[in-house]
């Protein structure tokens, strides 16, 4: 690899380790200063090594450079004597003899800390998603602006209000106690979820920085099942939601760009081996007695694994929907459920269910009812897709619709 | 909206309770289905739980085994939802799986403060 590959290759795998490990040895007030040192550190090796050529083990390079330069800041800047070195938690006087521990260990410990850190509530979702991205997987501002489909400002703006808080709620950056573990993991699986959700489902076109949003998320969580206090049954269930649904990455985009939907999609571009990780996370996450909503969710991905339009598949999803809606009710979790209803009881029980929901200005409820009357009563199934179309957002989902009308306003003149 | 509650009576203790033990049986997935669609509507105040047959009654100087029966039908099951009206809440309470194998079920309206 040269350097123009390598380093940015570092930069995402070695800067968010770096990072983790100064955090926690500085505090969560003095976070600009650890990624200052980090970023000071890719400076340092960009000069050096388009010089005097890239080092026989550049990782152990940047760590040695890191440790340095952390030194010397201690040594120079009076802020760092006064304020930073106090609050060293590391029992040493002088900045020479200051450990930088950047062991495999050392760094796995971190970084998990630094997950229940940026995963406090104090930070609002948004800010946290942002915050993650940023820290713990080591995204530009650029990039991240991009995937939210805004620009840096604003990203930049979200970042710094999350620091602010962590800052001023002292959230201390520590490994996790079990009772911190109960109590906070659901938001650190809320987290992780929405960052997978944003790289799943986003509508920017960046399809290969969405594809390393679902990898980073899945990364994230696979910390957690590395650590065996935070392994939990519904940290499994996560897992596997993300396998089963990250199969279908490839094959849900066509040649250019269009979506193509499950029922179209070419199952021999479903990815096997993700498929088969997911069953094998859902299994160990099959113990313990709570079913979370990742259980019930994975369960719903495992069934849409299975091609074949089986009683057994949509009786299986249904139930799953069923149970799913009791703990955490979400609009689309409903309109799932009603399709799921269709599938397994007909469109005429689907029907009259779907109704009672109301999600009136909702596009997808336009869409399941347009969906439901088809081949029932094709006039009202119109009138649905054309309400549908009033609240569309985006071209691919315009598209979408459209297709469906031209077809029905067809079918209607020929009759 | 307003908090209504319905609770399911049934006939736990004679020799012909209805609903039967397999008419039950045969009405989980009914059962399912009805919370699923109360649930997505998303009038359901909280996950229903299931409840045991035994039970205990207790009273200022005495404590005894089983379901209260004074009256024939004891407590099969609690839901609590939500929803606009009376007849609303009624009209869900309507598809409770259970009434066509004989069970009451009861509709009541949560008082809200002051």
């Amino acid at each position: 690899m040269d350097n123009h590959v390598l380093i940015p290759h570092l930069f995402r795998t070695e800067y968010r380790k770096m990072v983790s490990v100064l955090c926690r040895l500085f505090g969560i007030s003095h976070i600009e200063v650890a990624e200052d040192i980090v970023s000071d550190t890719f400076l340092t090796a960009t000069e050096t090594w388009s010089l005097d050529g890239v080092p026989a083990n550049p990782t152990a390079w940047l760590y040695t450079v890191a440790k340095n330069k952390t030194r010397n800041q201690l040594k120079r800047h009076l802020l760092f004597e006064q304020k930073l070195a106090p609050a060293i938690t590391y029992e040493t006087d002088a900045a020479d003899t200051l450990e930088v521990d950047f062991s495999e260990k050392h760094i796995a410990d971190s970084q998990l800390a630094m997950l229940f850190t940026v995963c406090d509530p104090a930070v609002s979702t948004a800010s946290q998603i942002a915050l993650a991205l940023n820290l713990l997987c080591g995204f530009g501002i650029q990039e991240i602006a991009d995937a939210f489909l805004t620009n840096k400002e604003v990203i930049y703006k979200r970042i710094n209000r999350a620091k602010d808080k962590l800052k001023a709620a002292a959230i201390k950056i520590e490994q996790p106690s079990l009772s911190a573990i109960d109590a906070r993991l659901e938001v650190v699986l809320t987290t992780i979820y929405l960052l997978f959700s944003e790289g799943y489902y986003s509508t920017s076109h960046h399809t290969v920085l969405r594809q390393e949003f679902c990898a980073e998320a899945m990364r994230l969580c696979d910390q957690l099942i590395a650590n065996r206090r935070t392994a939990t049954p519904a940290v499994h269930a996560l897992m596997a939601l993300m396998c089963f649904h990250a199969s279908r990455f490839d094959a849900r985009t066509g040649a250019h760009g269009e979506i193509i939907l499950y029922r179209d999609q070419d199952d021999t571009r479903w990815d096997k081996a993700l498929i088969e990780q997911g069953q094998h996370y859902l299994n160990t996450a099959s113990t313990g007695i709570q079913v979370s909503r990742y259980h019930l969710e994975a369960g719903i991905a495992y069934w849409h694994t299975q091609r074949a339009d089986t009683e057994e598949k949509w009786e299986n999803i249904l139930t799953l929907y069923n149970h799913l809606l009791t703990i955490a009710y979400s609009p689309i979790a409903a309109l799932n459920r009603t399709f799921a209803l269709a599938k397994a009881r007909g469109k005429a029980t689907a029907i009259a269910e779907a109704e009672k929901l109301q999600l009136t200005g909702n596009l997808f409820y336009y869409s399941l009812l347009g969906n439901l009357y088809t081949g029932i009563d094709n006039r009202q199934a119109l009138a649905h897709y054309r309400a549908a179309l009033k609240t569309v957002g985006t071209d691919a989902d315009r598209e979408i619709i459209q297709r469906h009308i031209t077809e029905l306003s067809s079918d209607i003149q020929d009759s | 909206m307003n908090e209504f509650l319905i609770a399911i009576h049934r006939d736990l203790k004679s020799k012909d309770a209805k609903p039967s033990p397999e008419q039950m049986q045969e009405a989980i997935k009914p059962f399912q289905d009805w919370i699923g669609s109360i649930a997505a509507q998303n009038k359901l105040v909280a996950p229903p739980k299931r409840w045991d047959l035994g039970g205990r009654v207790v009273t200022s100087d005495t404590v005894t085994d089983g379901p209260y029966a004074e009256i024939k039908e004891s407590i099969g099951g609690l839901v609590l939802i939500r929803a606009e009206s009376y007849d609303d809440a009624v009209e869900i309470a309507k598809g409770c799986p259970v009434l066509k194998w004989g069970a009451t079920v009861e509709v009541r309206m949560a008082l809200t403060a002051g």
